[in-house]
């Protein structure tokens, strides 16, 4: 494992920072949870906790309409979430930030507007062979609706994105470039500065899905320069039920409605109804309150600890069960990418990941194994599936020591 | 580790080890596959019939011990019979592995039993039933892919 050099800008107290998620605290049949399914979703910390309780019993009220204190307040904390979210994505205004139910409506608002408003038949929307399913589907639909092509980059065995394939791919029928910012199933961070600087000097707008980016690193959707950037909140230590999209004002302006309701319009007749102004145009309907204010907790709890620390921690585990792993006899990494963080997807010879998954479990170790919502990226790599540890800040070697110590379980188990 | 020795019977990781009648029939009279998306197993039945009777049947296909292990002794358990008891062994082994109150019928279900631990397990009913399923759907003649999501 590689040592903490003197460097390093900023160490990370995990027990002080564990202390804060009260879910950890837990046993499973005697056990101590070692919670390794941070891909999936992350466990929520107190603050957040906190503040979605506050906001229920004390701060409720519908937003945006009413001229009494409690509404005021609402539509204050509502909308200064938004600030808070367009800062920590660097956003360059909370109007470019529209409050979505997850990553995956983030990219479908985007697909059904800007798509089906720019997508006809013979055009091309461009994705990486490593997609969740929620950045391929979206695509499909619309491409199907349109007579539009899906295409996509391919990936090397290590798991790296081969971006001259991906320029090769890019031409005057490319209408969008639609790539994950890091890879699920195989930790892969991708070179998206570099993906929006080919795709933009032809013109070509880019997508970058940053559901699992945005809790391990730092954000800045203007140094990436792309043009949309979605974030789910329950992978930002935040509230199901919420996400973000981020969307250059330029763009979000001449995109159409997504869905039609309240909140959206400026004006409405039965002759003609006119759209009220970024960002409302695109939340019809009473929005997820509580959860927009929960995930402006969460990101202040993140920007409260540091990216400084938690990269330089998270960067520290990943080498330990890296290497810790990669000595366990049988078993092999899948998505080795110089640069790639806090993912370790992994087969082990001659036992399926669902029974490795049902065996750690029984040692407190919870990860998650089979496609991941990344079906071509396992028929590329020929596996029918993997198992997949995924860590988050609060975690610690000593779980990773436990998902070891429980591997060896299998290994008695299965010979 | 007594509960997981439960779930992984020495049968069952013998038979996941050295699956039984693994392969295809060429001369088959029905067959079907079997898909379950959450874990990604793949399985195909070939079966060949005398009357109404499982003259001879093969599986082939990936997947974990739970559901090799039963796609394996289900071809040693339905070979012989008729498809009338088949289905009613198909419907026996769906309560062994679903129903905490399914005992009394282990004895009918002979070496089949040996999945009991698996209701103790929900997330792993899917793997132990997709074999059957796949057999059920060969026997109905039904030719979609059968899938246990
Ligand atoms: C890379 C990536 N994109 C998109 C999503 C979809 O996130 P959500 O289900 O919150 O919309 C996920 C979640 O697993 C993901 O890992």
């Amino acid at each position: 494992m590689s040592s903490v050099t003197a460097s390093e800008p900023a160490v990370l107290d995990v027990a002080r920072i564990r202390g804060q998620f009260p879910l950890l605290a837990q046993t499973v049949g005697g056990k101590p949870l070692a919670y390794l399914d941070n891909a999936a979703t992350t466990q929520k910390p107190q603050p957040v906790l906190d503040t979605l309780a506050r906001y229920y019993a004390a701060g409720n009220a519908n937003i945006h309409r009413g001229v009494y204190a409690l509404s005021q307040e609402a539509t204050e904390a509502y909308e200064g979430a938004r600030g808070k979210v367009a800062a920590f994505l660097n956003a360059a205004e909370p109007a470019e930030i529209v409050f979505t139910r997850n990553a995956t409506e983030g990219i479908n608002l985007v697909a059904q507007t800007f798509g089906r408003s720019r997508l006809g038949p013979g055009d091309e929307v461009v994705v990486s062979g490593m997609e969740h399913h929620s950045n391929i589907v979206p695509w499909q639909l619309v491409c199907e609706e349109k007579g539009a092509r899906l295409r996509a980059a391919p990936f090397s065995d290590a798991g790296e994105l081969l971006v001259d394939e991906l320029e090769a791919l890019l031409g005057p029928r490319t209408r969008l470039v639609s790539i994950v910012h890091m890879s699920n199933s195989l930790g892969t961070v991708n070179p998206v500065r570099r993906v929006v600087e080919l795709a933009h000097r032809q013109g070509i707008p880019v997508l970058v899905d940053g559901a699992q980016a945005a809790y391990h690193m730092p954000v800045d959707v203007q140094a990436i320069g792309c043009d949309f950037y979605v974030v789910t909140g329950h992978k930002l230590y935040g509230p199901t039920g919420i996400g973000a999209l981020y969307g250059r004002r330029a763009l979000l302006e001449a995109m159409p409605p997504y869905q039609g309701g309240g909140d959206m319009i400026a004006s409405v007749t039965f002759e003609r109804t006119t759209w009220n102004e970024l960002p409302h145009r695109f939340e019809a309907g009473t929005p997820h309150i509580a959860g927009a204010i929960g995930l402006g907790a969460a990101v202040d709890f993140i920007t409260g600890v540091g990216f400084d620390a938690i990269v330089a921690h998270e960067r520290r585990l990943l080498a330990y069960a890296t290497e810790a792993l990669t000595a366990v006899p049988g078993l092999r990494l899948v998505g080795t990418a110089a640069d790639k963080a806090s993912i370790l997807s992994f087969v082990l010879e001659g036992v399926h990941p669902h029974d490795i998954g049902t065996i750690v479990d029984a040692e407190g170790v919870a990860i998650r194994t089979g496609h991941h919502c990344t079906q071509p990226v396992m028929d590329r790599l020929g596996v029918p599936a993997t198992a997949r540890a995924s860590l988050a800040m609060y975690n610690t070697t000593e779980e990773v020591d436990q998902l070891v110590a429980a591997l060896a379980r299998v290994r008695e188990l299965f010979g | 580790m007594s509960d997981l020795r439960d779930l992984y019977q020495e049968v069952i990781l013998d038979h996941n080890r050295s699956p039984r009648n693994f392969g295809r029939l060429e001369d088959a009279d029905l067959h079907a596959d079997g898909h379950n998306p959450l874990c990604g197993d793949k399985l195909s039945i070939t079966l060949k019939l005398a009357g109404d009777r499982v003259a001879d049947l093969r599986f082939e296909g990936s997947g974990c011990a739970i559901s090799k292990a039963s796609a394996s002794l289900m071809t040693e358990g339905v070979k012989g019979r008729t498809l009338d008891e088949l289905r009613g062994l198909f419907d026996r082994f769906h309560r062994l592995v679903t129903d905490q109150g399914a005992a009394a019928d282990e004895a009918e279900l002979g070496k089949l039993a040996v999945f009991a631990g698996v209701r103790d397990y929900p997330a792993r009913v899917k793997c132990a039933i997709l074999a059957w399923h796949t057999l059920r759907a060969a026997v109905d003649d039904r030719h979609e892919v059968v899938s246990t999501e």
